[in-house]
């Protein structure tokens, strides 16, 4: 197959011309805002979707330039005095812009919807916040030099601040968004000096840092440094503490967009740091992402099991699928660095195609979730149920993200795992002893984190939408508005697409692993819709095909049924099982959905139980689980820069008198030491 | 695609539908012997949908499309499970469209409508039995996919036909790696299919139930459906059991008249003999705990893992 090792650079680039006048005409939307903040009908009816069609403008731009597979580069004159800003359009960047775009607008038609005048920020203002959110995500991915980049990055952190403490006259609103602001800069602070060992000693252009020829050591505390910031940002175990705070305050189409893009900008960093920048890669700094993936996984698995606020489970299922995609990106460094090209081009494939589905499923349920709490009020899944009577629109909108999200087929969720399963399967052919055992192993957790998520996935769906109503005031829930409707139905089309269309996106994607690695994955069949990208295996997959069967069978079976045997329906009460009338108070809970996994996994858990004493008349029963890593790490830490902070106060007495005296001995002391030496 | 191959897919798939409730029928039978009772009739569960689907359905009043939906879903999923499994022959035009990985997503996909369908009505006993349903599959299901994986480094793929064609072609002994593998999946076949000692089919007792017990509210054509779905699941298992182990008598390669005559009969003293031997395991042992399936399915997860190192380390 034909391999563009070299590809080609455009004399005037058109596409990332029109890139960046789509983020400038995102920011412009924003500002628009401001003419009549307290407008609802201005910022819902008008900018909110004119944002949508530039997220859709954007998305076809970068299938485009990704299609054409070429390079564009341009110096804008701003930026630092002998740093103009360097701007970048290349496959990887436009795989994550037309994620970007095509998520955002679904996004953003749903907020069209969403927001209304309420007890925080003016819309207007959100609106411009929101688009400078936008548009700095955007500015990420076409950065091209350390500065633009991390001025973006910053600007990315912040506008998310904002948008998180919208509802700031709350004070568990203020705390978690002070969590995330903490935590986005001490990643910050990692990418920073992870630039800072990369440009060597040339200028701090991306440019410069590929042809810098670092030492090994320094390479590897490149790596590991931008392991450690870029992961904080998205949510690898131990740094994702911010991520199941700030997703639950923030108003859900942000939390769709934190999750669903702003996520993957993190995976960007790290794909353009660890496969880009610093050269081929070393194949053991895999080991470290893999591993960190692999837990990450059964970590937010497990947790997300145990979580009783719906927005909590689906911050914690995105920890869970951010595991899955550094899991790839672990296996995509070990091949790469051992020697085998086109598997680590599989894996990397897997990566980005998760990169993608996750952007399309979890928005589309964080959207869910925000239908759902505009509906009744209630983010608490013991106070839910029933809602696919009222709300037959989200209900069933969001059924197609929760199959997707469980990796079922024919769905999009099920392509990547199965990519990744795959490229998993030939980890007994690396060249190093114990890591190709370990490697096949590593399969089994990824299996054990689909599998639990799709357990987490009938919890999450099973007890908001189906059963019968748990309180007297869902029942007058009702279904969500047009534009709603319009942003639901764009991403669950998403998932579908990604999911029939396998041969068609991975032919797109080649053009990274082409970019990244200069290998791509052979599609072996001849028929356009079975997947057959293992290098070297027949091996293949074809969900239309199954997707059309199961119809076919399905429908077959029903029109049978209804010949042979013309019996009718009855509706009657449930099955009480002679006790008498049944509560909707008996259903099972989602406390209950979380006690197998609280009772197996127990040492996870830091658990706190109240339990009804026999007597009691009125009894109650309560459980709170917490992270242990909070014990174990943050509590200490923070306790132990407060001792510092402290102690280091001391010296600030607060009166002039002190200081002369501070500035006085100073001077002696270098008075001495200059007369001594 | 030769019509003979559409043929054999065709026949493989109604094959399947009418053993499916004969290898339950005969199990059951089995089972009697060994328990020193009279047998009920081979024919049994036939009649049994034959009575279900001539019922008058009844529905619970707070019931959602879904609940009415799910035992079609669940049905076709396990049809064309029985159409992609290479029973009788491995050059069949459906196997392509799905491998090993992709089979077991789409029980999971079989799984989760089913589970979803157990909490639609809303009572304390189908959302406790889809609890434990999805229990039982998210511990079975890694333990699967390393049997899978075990089967596949020795053929180097996870394509089903492919596997059983390498073994095929390997003479009739069994390696060790495959042996242990062997193992774990007999013992996910038992958790997966509600067999003792991880569910009681016979049960009536609802605390005990899973797999019954999301089923509780069924009625009808809806229930003939999901016991069918049941039976084929059953069958499809087996059938997957003797593709990684067990391919004598398969078709391999370009599938003729001939091959058919001896797919058929070896199809079906295979079955017979799967039968007899989960009765025999049926009888010899008790139900468990719900507590304790998790140790029941991470021995089968062991077993497996030590078919993957003795592979990768003594290469047999």
């Amino acid at each position: 197959m034909h391999i563009p090792v070299h590809p080609v650079i455009t004399p005037l680039p058109k596409l990332l011309v029109g890139c960046v006048v789509l983020l400038l005409g995102w920011a412009a939307v924003g500002v628009a805002g401001l003419l009549r903040p307290r407008s609802v009908r201005l910022a819902g009816r008008v900018l909110f979707p004119l944002g949508a069609l530039i997220g859709l403008a954007l998305a076809v731009l970068a299938v485009t330039s990704l299609l054409g597979g070429g390079i564009e580069r341009m110096v804008l004159p701003i930026g630092l005095p002998g740093l103009p800003a360097h701007l970048r359009l290349d496959p990887l960047s436009s795989v994550f812009l037309a994620l970007l775009g095509a998520a955002a607008a679904g996004i953003s038609m749903f907020a069209g919807g969403y927001f209304r005048a309420g007890q925080g920020t003016a819309p207007g203002l959100l609106g411009l916040q929101y688009h400078l959110f936008l548009a700095s995500m955007g500015g990420v991915l076409i950065a091209a030099d350390a500065y633009s980049f991390l001025l973006a990055w910053e600007a990315m952190a912040l506008t998310s601040y904002f948008l998180v403490v919208t509802e700031h006259r709350r004070a568990e609103i203020r705390r978690a968004g002070l969590i995330y602001l903490l935590m986005a800069h001490v990643g910050a602070l990692a990418i920073l000096l992870a630039f800072g060992v990369m440009h060597g000693a040339g200028p701090f252009t991306f440019h410069a840092m590929r042809s810098a020829h670092l030492s090994a050591g320094w390479a590897a505390a490149a790596f590991l440094l931008a392991l450690a910031g870029f992961g904080a940002k998205a949510g690898l175990v131990p740094l994702h503490v911010w991520l199941p705070e700030a997703h639950p305050a923030a108003p859900s189409p942000v939390s769709a967009l934190m999750s669903g893009v702003m996520l993957k900008t993190a995976v960007y960093g790290m794909l353009r740091v660890g496969l880009d920048l610093l050269g081929p890669p070393v194949w053991w700094w895999g080991l470290a992402p893999l591993a960190l993936g692999l837990f990450t996984i059964l970590y937010g698995a497990l947790f997300a099991a145990v979580q009783t606020d719906m927005k909590r489970l689906l911050a914690y299922s995105s920890v869970e699928n951010i595991g899955v995609i550094f899991t790839g990106i672990g296996l995509t460094i070990v091949f790469a660095g051992s020697g085998m090209p086109a598997v680590a081009a599989l894996a990397l494939l897997a990566t980005l195609y998760h990169c993608l589905n996750h952007s399309m499923m979890k928005s589309l349920l964080f959207l869910g979730t925000g239908a759902v709490l505009h509906a009744t009020g209630e983010r608490n899944l013991g106070r839910l149920g029933g809602l696919i009577h009222r709300m037959p629109w989200v209900a069933w909108l969001t059924l197609i993200g929760t199959l997707a999200i469980a990796g079922l087929p024919p769905l999009n969720g099920f392509v990547s795992e199965w990519l990744l399963l795959q490229s998993f399967l030939f980890g007994d052919q690396v060249p190093h002893t114990f890591v190709n055992l370990l490697i096949p192993m590593g399969m089994a957790l990824v299996a054990l984190g689909a599998a639990l998520a799709g357990y987490v996935m009938v919890k999450f769906y099973g007890v908001i939408f189906l059963g019968r109503p748990r309180e007297a005031s869902l029942e007058q829930a009702h279904d969500c508005g047009w534009l709603e409707r319009i942003g639901l139905a764009w991403l669950a089309l998403g998932c579908v697409a990604l999911g029939l269309l396998p041969v068609q996106v991975i032919g797109a994607l080649g053009r990274v692993s082409a970019q990244l690695l200069g290998a791509v994955v052979p599609q072996a069949s001849a028929h356009s819709w079975l997947l057959a990208p293992v290098p070297g295996r027949p091996v293949s997959y074809g969900p239309a095909v199954l997707l059309t069967a199961t119809v076919a069978v399905v429908l077959l079976t029903m029109w049978a049924v209804r010949l042979l045997y013309r019996q009718r329906v009855r509706r009657v009460s449930a099955w009480d099982c002679g006790f008498g009338a049944l509560t909707p108070r008996m259903q099972d809970t989602a406390e209950g959905f979380g006690q197998p996994i609280r009772h197996l996994f127990q040492p996870f858990f830091e658990m706190q139980r109240e339990l009804p004493a026999p007597q009691d008349s009125a009894p109650r029963y309560r459980i709170s689980i917490r992270e242990r890593i909070w014990t174990i790490a943050y509590e200490p830490l923070c306790t132990a820069t407060d001792w510092v902070a402290n102690t280091a106060a001391r010296v600030q007495q607060g009166r002039i008198s002190v200081y002369l005296l501070y500035s006085f001995v100073t001077l002696l002391v270098l008075l001495a030491v200059a007369l001594l030496s | 695609m030769s019509a003979v191959e559409w043929f054999t897919q065709g026949l493989e798939v109604v094959v399947a539908l009418a053993a499916a409730p004969v290898l339950l029928g005969w199990l059951n039978q089995c089972r009697a012997w060994l328990q020193n009772r009279r047998a009920p009739s081979l024919w049994l569960p036939y009649r049994n949908l034959r009575k279900l689907f001539h019922k008058e359905a009844l529905i619970a009043e707070n019931a959602s499309p879904l609940f009415r939906l799910a035992p079609y879903v669940v049905f076709g999923a396990m049809v064309l499970a029985a159409g992609i499994i290479p029973s009788m022959g491995t050059r069949l035009p459906l196997v392509v469209s799905a491998d090993a990985i992709a089979l077991v997503g789409l029980f999971a996909a079989a799984r989760m409508f089913m589970a979803l369908a157990a909490m639609d009505v809303g009572t304390a006993f189908g959302t406790l039995g889809a609890r434990r349903e999805m229990m039982v599959g998210f511990l079975a299901e890694p333990a699967l996919l390393m049997v899978i994986l075990v089967a596949s480094l020795t053929s180097s793929s996870t394509a089903l036909p492919a596997i059983t064609e390498s073994l095929a072609a390997g003479g009739l002994g069994l390696s060790p790696s495959l042996a242990f593998s062997a193992v774990a999946f007999v013992l996910v076949l038992l958790a997966e299919n509600a067999r003792i000692p991880v569910d009681n089919p016979a049960t009536h007792l609802e605390l005990t139930m899973i797999h019954e017990a999301t089923l509780l509210e069924y009625s009808a054509r809806h229930l003939a459906l999901m016991e069918w779905a049941a039976q084929l699941k059953l069958f499809n298992y087996v059938c997957i059991g003797f593709a990684l182990f067990l391919p004598w008598g398969v078709e391999v390669g370009p599938i003729g008249p001939m091959g058919l005559l001896v797919a058929v009969p070896a199809l079906a003293l295979k079955l017979a003999a799967a039968g007899a031997g989960i009765a025999l395991i049926e009888t010899v042992s008790a139900k468990m705990r719900v507590m304790r399936i998790p140790e029941f399915l991470s021995t089968a997860f062991l077993f497996a893992v030590l078919g993957l190192l003795v592979h990768v380390l003594l290469g047999a």
